[in-house]
């Protein structure tokens, strides 16, 4: 188990390793499907975006109760796969660093990763409550029009986790091993 | 005139939090069973997650997953004519004490209703001469929804080739639908009524035995072959890709041969209740004997 400050440097991305297990502390922020398509967007009519520069991506549309500022009520991850057409973008010209999401992505995205040194962190899907505990504060949000779950959230973590080191700087995928067992397994 | 100790739509809203923060126990036990004899380091870190999460979850009256999901609800015994409006402000409801997350949007603009019900609630009717009314709520993820698969088969093709469609579906989803998944299976009908076969199969509790002698073994030999996969919880490697294998059947042409697949994340959530008509009402998320 390895405790990692987030935004992460590009040598602290480097260092992790496929299957090792990571907590982060500092800060996060959610993007899903329309808050990339808009970033990327805005990129390519020529806007600087530099929400995403350097940062660590949850892919996360959580439940939050507005009262005296925002209240995380479960912030688990969503299926990271909806984004495989606008992750290698979001690396390669925003500057994302790493990842968080479930279910893995693209042998594209991952290239994109290896490229930038970057990584993709695999959060227990559905394991939403014990998610929002390592969420201390919101401290900001951007695109509030996206609503709830497509919003921009930017979040105070502290030790937020387990989440597995799934592909890695060095080019090693979790996913692709296991498919590979799989079809040895079941010929499918 | 009866008063009703609970209305409807109060009903709703308490099936929609039972639900949301509560795993029904028979899921709750495949779970732990999995943890027990999980053999990788990753696969039981993941398992560990789930099930700290869901008793976190339960202990703090809080849904276990964001995606609370789209409620599906099933009514059957006596219909009320009104039963559909007391349910869309029972989600209503919800959506806002619980909190639920809004899920419901128009398909076309993508813009959220923001309560949960859009156009209006999802409800499958089965009206039946008992004295009572049944809900059971199924409050259904994206991740494994998106999943879904029909296949119209011709009808030659015998139960080796559904059970493949059945393993392709699973096993080419990868770590997407939140495995350990439970896999709902339709088998004939039309194309229409073999999805809602796969829906209903879901509702089946993990620990009751299939009526049906052939369905008992295609469902015993599929666990089998899902979970010597080694997909492994969260598509991560391990040896539980589906915690149970559920399949419903029905009549179909003779010309037909509809398979359908609907699958649900291990945060597989059910509640029913059970309105008798001198108004007591009774909730479980499992089964009515």
């Amino acid at each position: 188990m390895k405790r990692i400050d987030s935004p992460m440097s590009e040598a602290d991305a480097r260092s992790l390793r496929a299957g090792e297990t990571v907590f982060l502390t500092g800060t996060i922020i959610t993007a899903r499907d329309k808050a990339h398509l808009r970033a990327l967007k805005k990129s390519s009519a020529g806007e600087k975006v530099d929400l995403m520069d350097g940062a660590t991506v949850y892919h996360c549309g959580p439940i939050m109760r507005e009262g005296d500022g925002f209240e995380v009520i479960a912030a688990g991850p969503t299926t990271s796969a909806r984004m495989n057409m606008l992750a290698p973008r979001a690396i390669r010209e925003l500057g994302v660093r790493a990842i968080i999401g479930k279910g893995g992505m693209s042998k594209e995205t991952h290239d994109a990763l290896v490229e930038n040194g970057g990584v993709y962190l695999a959060a227990t899907g559905g394991a939403a409550v014990t998610l929002a505990e390592g969420i201390k504060d919101v401290t900001g949000r951007e695109w509030e029009d996206l609503g709830m779950a497509e919003s921009v959230w930017f979040l105070k973590v502290k030790d937020f986790g387990p989440l597995v080191v799934a592909m890695d700087a060095h080019g090693r995928s979790l996913y692709e091993e296991v498919e590979r067992r799989v079809r040895e397994n079941s010929g499918i | 005139m009866i008063i009703l100790p609970e209305s409807w739509e109060d009903v709703v809203v308490r099936l929609l939090r039972m639900s949301e923060t509560r795993l029904p126990d028979d899921v709750s036990w495949a779970l732990e069973a999995a943890a027990a004899w999980e053999g990788g380091d990753i696969a039981r870190s993941q398992l560990g997650a789930i099930l700290d999460n869901s008793s976190k979850a339960e202990f703090v009256s809080r849904p276990m997953c964001q995606d609370t999901g789209l409620p599906v609800f099933f009514v059957k015994g006596r219909i009320p004519v009104d039963i559909e409006d007391s349910i869309a402000a029972g989600v209503r409801k919800a959506t806002k004490d619980i909190p639920l997350r809004p899920n419901a949007v128009d398909p076309l603009s993508r813009e959220n209703s923001g309560d949960n019900v859009g156009s209006g609630v999802l409800v499958h009717y089965r009206p039946m001469d008992v004295p009572y009314t049944e809900i059971t709520v199924l409050p259904k993820g994206a991740g494994s929804e998106n999943m879904s698969r029909l296949a119209m088969l011709t009808p030659s093709d015998g139960e080796d080739i559904i059970k493949d469609f059945v393993v392709r579906t699973v096993l080419q989803s990868g770590g997407r639908p939140c495995p350990p998944t439970i896999v709902g299976v339709g088998i004939g009908g039309t194309a229409d009524a073999c999805m809602a076969l796969a829906k209903e199969a879901l509702l089946m509790p993990l620990d009751s035995r299939n009526p049906d002698e052939r369905l008992r073994k295609m469902e015993e030999d599929l666990f089998i072959k899902l979970n010597s996969s080694g997909l492994g919880p969260m598509g991560l490697g391990g040896d539980t890709t589906v915690l149970g294998v559920r399949i419903k059947m029905a009549s179909c042409h003779t010309a037909s041969m509809p398979v359908a697949v609907n699958l649900n994340c291990w945060a597989a959530r059910r509640a029913t209740a059970r309105m008798h008509i001198d108004g007591s009402v009774r909730y479980t998320q499992g089964a009515f004997e």
